[in-house]
């Protein structure tokens, strides 16, 4: 028996469905699509009146297992993630151990597993222990499952080892994801570099800090012909830099988080250290540059960078509180408020940056599209209910987000990972 | 007039042009008692008054202790060193201990900016910024201005230079919250390395050019220079700093007669000002520390007698 949508909108990257389908799913995989399917003695849901997406994909999330299980596990986090509507996940490697060895890989895909909510592919570590010095051994950690490597964090500062790694990962045919922030310049900045910063006396950190790494990596990859991801881009002028490398035929993508669309600096004022992210909210003019990049395509896809930390860890003064801020339950929900409600994109582009375009990066050939033969990883969306974010409300295990008390768009009625509900409203 | 309703102060940022003049009216009939042979006023007779520093001072801890003592407040001077907080303290929780012996006012100094909104967020009793970071430092630009009023007679239209390490100084910002919201123009000068981002935002014109400005103004706040910016590389050398940042008698020259040359202190002498300049005729640095007791008299009475907010 598998599982049967009944009356499904589909909204794929490329057209939403104009008659109502039906998806019948089984041994993992969506194997029928027809306007009418008979029931069986399958497991029905009707998405009557709602809208059907490829299983959104969000490859920028911190877990914290293993090492930082106060702050959020792989049970947690997936439970936040289908919540969010998420059946894919890939998380960072800057765990305690570092991931930067096939055992860690291991463990956390047999947990993952364990838990059996959604898909969590592990990403590994550039350098070994992410110290800058050697590079892991990423042939071994391709075997083990990883598929893309990120020193996130912190930059891979040792340019030479930089172009290593990039050379190194085109011949395994891996993704280097590139956290951006050159700490020389940022200099323990913990706000962004500006008036506002200025205003309230707390230390900025300048945007060039992002941008010369940008520069820089666009460059190697330009020189090398090869393939670069550059994490969560906050500002105006990286976005500029991605376009003209875009339009020399640098293989170059980007992401972007919410966050960095929804809030400004302004919000640091309040010194609520859930504000504190690094990179940091930027300015009213980076907010609109970066709504442009993603409708004209020069920011590839929409990633949450959740990175959860305890009631303990924030509530200190803003400059010892830790960077960073949970989004794996706010992501879609600002994204339709803040993209989609206002036109800037609409809802197949919305999927292309959330599903078919990550899974296209990372190289997830069964993932982001809904079609016969792809596997069944479905959200099951109504896009105009309005719902309000409660720190109650959060699975996550930590709940340091900015938009408590924000009413947001589009709730996540199912979500259906290899042919199972994993999470219904 | 304008009646007090604040039961905080934490910066000039958020106050109205009436109420920065409600404390320096305040201030100015408060500043006679301590002229007095009985140098005290029971205003606050009952009260409890708990100075809470997290970084060392010593005029600014001592001006609000007396100023507490001569309104009759009880006082208690607590300084907290960083050993509580690596012992996993918090400054709230170190805050709501002292709280919960019933004080009525903790001024606070910390080195955190918006400390002091944590603080006010948290506790019931009044708080009072001594000091945030690189944020503010309100009773400080309250006896700037206290002090310009007295010497030259008003604040709207006056010419004022804050001089010196403006990124790091909240009480550059204080002044200029303060100053600008009196009338009264204000340029920053300072090495560009400390000269932070967007500053014209907040309503100030920028020239490096000490003389110029020297020429120009009707009185110079030389801030203190913390001699750690130059191991941090804002600064070639102190020696350089001083050759173009230093107040001495010959580009004194430049001023008008009646610039006063005013400093928050500790000076370092030879560095920020001269010698000759920090004790002469145009130095009213020593009436700046006298006009503080009045102020933060001022303050203390007027947070402490709040019925609102």
């Amino acid at each position: 028996m598998g599982l049967l949508i009944k009356n499904a909108t589909i909204v794929n990257a490329d057209k939403i469905g104009e008659k109502p389908q039906d998806i019948l799913c089984q041994d993992g995989k969506i194997i029928k699509i027809s306007p009418s399917i008979n029931a069986g003695s399958h497991e029905v849901v009707d998405a009557k009146g709602k809208k059907v997406l490829p299983g959104l994909i969000d490859i920028h999330v911190h877990l914290r297992q293993p090492g930082h299980e106060d702050k959020e596990t792989i049970e947690t986090g997936s439970m936040a993630a289908v919540k969010g509507g998420f059946t894919t996940i890939m998380c960072m490697p800057n765990t305690h151990p570092v991931i930067d060895n096939p055992m860690s890989v291991e463990y956390i895909i047999r947990e993952a597993k364990r838990v059996g909510l959604c898909n969590v592919y592990p990403m590994g570590a550039i350098t070994k222990a992410q110290k800058d010095e050697e590079l892991t051994d990423m042939a071994e950690l391709k075997s083990a499952g990883c598929m893309a490597f990120s020193d996130d964090g912190k930059a891979v500062l040792n340019s030479r080892l930089f172009r290593l790694a990039m050379e190194y990962a085109k011949m395994l045919d891996v993704l280097i994801i590139e956290h951006c922030q050159d700490p020389l310049l940022t200099a323990g900045g913990v706000m962004n570099e500006g008036a506002v910063s200025t205003r309230i006396g707390l230390k900025g950190d300048p945007g060039i800090a992002e941008t010369v790494t940008v520069a820089r990596d666009i460059e190697i990859a330009h020189y090398l012909n090869s393939k670069v991801h550059l994490a969560h881009m906050s500002l105006k002028r990286s976005c500029e830099l991605i376009r003209f490398a875009k339009s020399q035929g640098v293989k170059v993508t980007a992401e972007a988080c919410p966050h960095h669309f929804a809030l400004t600096d302004e919000a640091c004022a309040s010194f609520d250290t859930s504000t504190k992210v690094n990179p940091p909210l930027r300015g009213q003019e980076d907010v609109e540059a970066i709504k442009k990049a993603i409708a004209d395509g020069t920011i590839d896809c929409i990633v949450s960078d959740h990175a959860p930390h305890t009631k303990e860890d924030k509530e200190v003064g803003f400059d010892d509180a830790p960077f960073g801020l949970i989004g794996l339950e706010t992501s879609l929900g600002l994204t339709i408020k803040e993209l989609v409600k206002p036109g800037i994109i609409d809802l197949t582009k919305m999927v292309d940056k959330m599903s078919t375009a990550p899974a296209r990066i990372v190289g997830l050939k069964s993932k982001g599209i809904i079609k016969e033969g792809f596997d069944a990883d479905l959200t099951i969306i109504d896009e105009n209910k309005e719902w309000t974010v409660s720190q109650a409300g959060f699975v996550s295990r930590s709940k340091n987000s900015p938009f408590i008390g924000w009413k947001l768009r589009g709730q996540v009625e199912y979500t259906i990972c290899g042919g199972k509900v994993v999470y219904k409203v | 007039m304008t009646s007090w309703k604040r039961k905080h102060l934490l910066g000039l940022d958020e106050l109205s042009k009436e109420e920065i003049e409600l404390i320096l009216e305040t201030a100015s009939s408060f500043k006679e008692v301590s002229f007095r042979d009985i140098k005290k006023v029971p205003a606050l007779r009952g009260k409890t008054v708990v100075t809470l520093f997290f970084e060392p001072s010593t005029r600014t801890r001592i001006s609000f202790e007396l100023a507490a003592k001569r309104l009759s407040a009880d006082t208690l001077n607590i300084a907290v060193q960083a050993s509580s907080t690596t012992k996993g303290e918090t400054l709230l929780d170190t805050a709501k201990n002292i709280e919960a012996m019933n004080v009525d006012a903790m001024v606070v100094r910390h080195s955190l900016s918006g400390a002091p909104f944590i603080l006010a967020q948290g506790l019931q009793c009044s708080v009072i910024n001594a000091g945030d970071g690189c944020r503010e430092h309100p009773t400080q630009a309250l006896l700037d201005m206290f002090t310009l009023k007295e010497k030259l007679g008003h604040i709207e239209g006056l010419k004022v230079a804050l001089v010196g390490d403006i990124l790091h100084s909240r009480v550059a910002r204080s002044n200029i919250w303060g100053l600008t919201k009196l009338g009264a123009k204000v340029t920053v000068c300072g090495p560009a390395t400390l000269m932070p981002r967007g500053i014209e935002s907040m309503g100030v014109k920028i020239n490096y050019d000490l003389k110029e400005v020297l020429r120009n103004s009707d009185a110079v706040i030389a801030l203190r220079l913390q001699k750690e910016r130059q191991q941090d590389k804002f600064l070639p050398s102190l020696r350089e700093y001083s050759r173009l940042f230093g107040i001495n008698q010959a580009k004194l020259q430049e001023a008008t007669s009646h610039l006063i040359v005013m400093h928050p202190g500790p000076t370092n002498r030879g560095v920020e000002l001269s010698a000759e300049v920090a004790d002469g005729k145009q130095s009213v640095i020593l009436d700046q520390v006298t006009n503080g007791v009045a102020v933060r008299m001022a303050v203390l009475y007027l947070v402490l007698g709040a019925k609102g907010e």
